[in-house]
């Protein structure tokens, strides 16, 4: 660290200087990241209490495995690697602007704010998408009635509990009336047929469900889309606001105002907080995806 | 490097001579320390699949990525965010308070525990859903 044979000859706390060597709203900026990381903390403690104390959770390799345009194809933690490394890429990208704006470099900052705000609309972009898929998709679970039925994942269903035996699907289905029957007639897809599932009958309707080999499965913990959704779109949440503040600091290096004040200090402190968002996002990822 | 006078708050610059390398090869052990965290959550993928998960080995692996995600953490604070640059006193007052977390997630997921063996315990209907779920498990899940 070459800062440390500088430290040990200064009196850092006799006066007339800042003990910190610091600008006030750089060291502000850590205490509140500081406090952030204490409120993502205490979501992340919440979830991991509430998983400890069910015997049974969702196993992320099951629910978090497509990607997108590759239809039904099964490829665990491929997509949330995507978005980990976009994210870790605009991590770099914002310490090249930073780097650059030690430089006084007005030019390279431009250049490497423009990619970092790239970067924060592509991943994004990924979670919109992860988020319309679990909240459209078609999964068909055992309800506490004792019938089956097609469920999403929302803060509401949690349809990710442990696989149902073929005698119990078979079970469920006597059970289940003949409009949820229909809806999950019309998840299957049986080759090019098509069919009236609203105008079969429950017979009908059960021989078809049973040909296609139906996988159900019990409902999960209902705590697990909220959490999910909660916490990454808490964290989808801190990377908008990043981006925002991005933009607004690419407009103002681009209009010239760090020229004119002699320092780029500003871009550090919206780094600090990009680079934040990023280091939440290794704990997000750690939790939801991949233990 | 230009001289800016960025505020009368500070005293000296930290020298930032070290190019743009520092960042490309921090970039490149988070990158690698991240390749090594999907092959582990792989391999745990692949133990849950088979038929006697060893439960022990994924713990092991689980607690790797723990590890392996905190020296991640270290680098984008220290690298990126230029925390090792800052003043020693700044620095330990971010992290001496930071130090909370550590009773504060060995106490609320002891708690979690807890909160479920006591409920294995006393309450029936859980008890039999523990019961039923590892069979129909071993059956059914593919997809």
């Amino acid at each position: 660290m070459s800062t440390a044979a500088v430290q040990q000859g200064t009196k850092w706390w006799s006066g007339g200087k800042s003990p910190f060597n610091a600008s006030y709203g750089k060291v502000m900026m850590w205490y509140f990241l500081m406090s952030d990381a204490f409120t993502f903390g205490a979501f992340l403690i919440s979830y991991g209490t509430i998983r400890f104390s069910v015997n049974d959770w969702a196993d992320p390799n099951h629910v978090f495995n497509s990607f997108p345009f590759a239809g039904h194809a099964n490829l665990p933690l491929a997509f949330v690697s995507l978005m980990t490394f976009i994210l870790i890429a605009s991590s770099v990208t914002m310490v090249l602007a930073v780097h650059e704006g030690h430089n006084m470099n007005r030019k390279g900052v431009e250049k490497y704010m423009l990619l970092t705000i790239v970067g924060g609309i592509a991943f994004l972009s990924c979670q919109a998408w992860e988020w319309t898929h679990l909240l459209t998709g078609e999964h068909v679970a055992l309800l506490n009635d004792g019938t089956l039925s097609v469920l999403p994942t929302t803060v509401k269903a949690n349809p990710w509990g442990a696989a149902l035996s073929h005698e119990a699907v078979a079970a469920a289905l006597q059970n289940t009336p003949q409009s949820q029957l229909a809806s999950i007639a019309a998840t299957l897809h049986h080759g090019t047929e098509v069919h009236n599932v609203a105008a079969m009958s429950n017979a009908e309707l059960i021989k078809f469900i049973e040909s296609a080999d139906l996988h159900a499965s019990q409902t999960g913990p209902i705590a697990f889309g909220g959490y999910f959704f909660g916490i990454t779109g808490f964290h989808g949440f801190h990377v908008f606001s990043g981006v925002i503040i991005n933009i607004v600091m690419y407009l103002k290096t681009k209009l010239g105002h760090f020229d004119q004040r002699g320092h780029y200090e500003m871009i550090e402190k919206a780094g600090l907080y990009w680079h934040f968002v990023d280091l939440v996002w290794v704990f997000v990822f750690l939790c939801f995806y991949l233990i | 490097m230009s001289a800016h006078v960025s505020s009368p708050e500070i005293t000296f610059h930290a020298e930032h001579t070290g190019g743009t390398k520092k960042i490309w090869r921090t970039f490149w052990l988070l990158s690698a320390l991240t390749i090594v965290e999907l092959v582990l959550g792989l391999l745990i993928y692949n133990i849950h699949k088979g038929e006697n998960p060893n439960q022990t080995l994924v713990l092991a692996f689980k607690g790797m990525v723990c590890i392996l995600t905190l020296a991640k953490a270290y680098y984008i604070v220290s690298i990126f965010m230029h925390l090792g640059d800052e003043v020693r006193n700044l620095i330990m007052t971010i992290i001496v308070p930071l130090c909370l977390f550590i009773w504060f997630i060995a106490a609320f997921l002891w708690d979690g525990d807890s909160w479920k063996n006591l409920r294995n315990r006393y309450n029936r209907t859980e008890v039999k859903i523990e019961h039923v779920a590892p069979a129909a498990k071993e059956k059914g899940v593919k997809d």
